[in-house]
């Protein structure tokens, strides 16, 4: 998984294609770095992706749980059309931002 | 028939073959002329219908899925089959949401997404016995070929 740590926030670069296959090895490792480094934000950045299932929705579902438990927030970066049409599908977007270039 | 053609494909239920299937059933129905978008919806339900084969289905355990494609006229027919532990109530399996496994982060989206991104879904399933997942999609429906003009 490629991530970048700043203070309490956490970039994951979504890899080419978010299927059940690297879900869970994205699942493993963000709460691995979200517990060390205690981590309040994440942004999930899709520049790279292409390709998202229902796992991927599950993983970022799992993440978001986490992170309002502990008071934080989640927000999307660079999602194309496609994967616009797939967050807002899966309802996702009601529970986090879609920002079309990062702050 | 002149514009059918048929496929067959078994392979292991490992998650790293997951996007294998559903790039072999992209590259299949690539005859059809499909739109971009159209190979990305059949992409994404292939790889739902292998995902559920794989964790519910078989339940980690390694054995056969088996896909088989049709294609007639302009019309993708899918099969998905497994012989895992079959759905107790598939009525309630396919609800939006629902999941046996959220412990395994499941977002129970899985059937919604088929449903959205095929035109036709069908699920047959026997407790105990395996599923199979039946789809239908006709590509390029209110699409109008420039090939098909005479030069």
């Amino acid at each position: 998984m490629e991530y970048q740590v700043q203070e309490n926030c956490l970039t994951i670069f979504l890899p080419h294609e978010l299927d059940h296959h690297n879900a869970e090895e994205i699942r493993k490792e963000a709460d691995y770095v979200i517990e060390r480094n205690h981590i309040r934000y994440i942004i999930f950045d899709f520049k790279k992706t292409e390709f998202c299932d229902s796992s991927g929705i599950g993983v970022i579902m799992g993440r978001y749980k986490q992170i309002c438990m502990l008071g934080g927030e989640v927000c999307a970066v660079h999602a194309n059309e496609r994967m616009k049409r797939i967050l807002t599908m899966s309802g996702i977007t009601k529970i986090m931002q879609i920002y079309e270039e990062e702050k | 028939m002149e514009h059918t053609n048929e496929m067959k494909l078994i392979f292991d239920s490992r998650s790293s073959n997951e996007a294998f299937a559903r790039v072999t059933v992209a590259a299949f129905m690539t005859s059809l002329n499909p739109t971009v978008e159209e190979v990305s919806d059949v992409k994404t339900a292939v790889s739902e219908a292998v995902t559920n084969a794989i964790i519910h289905g078989y339940e980690g355990e390694v054995k056969d899925i088996c896909i088989r494609c049709r294609t007639e006229e302009k019309t993708l027919y899918l099969e998905i089959e497994d012989q895992g532990r079959g759905i107790a109530d598939v009525e309630a399996a396919m609800e939006p949401l629902f999941t046996t496994k959220p412990e395994l982060e499941r977002s129970g989206m899985g059937f919604s997404f088929m449903e959205a991104f095929m035109d036709e879904l069908e699920v047959v399933s026997e407790f105990g016995k395996g599923t199979t997942v039946k789809m239908k999609k006709i590509i390029g429906k209110g699409r109008k070929l420039w090939t098909t003009q005479s030069l």
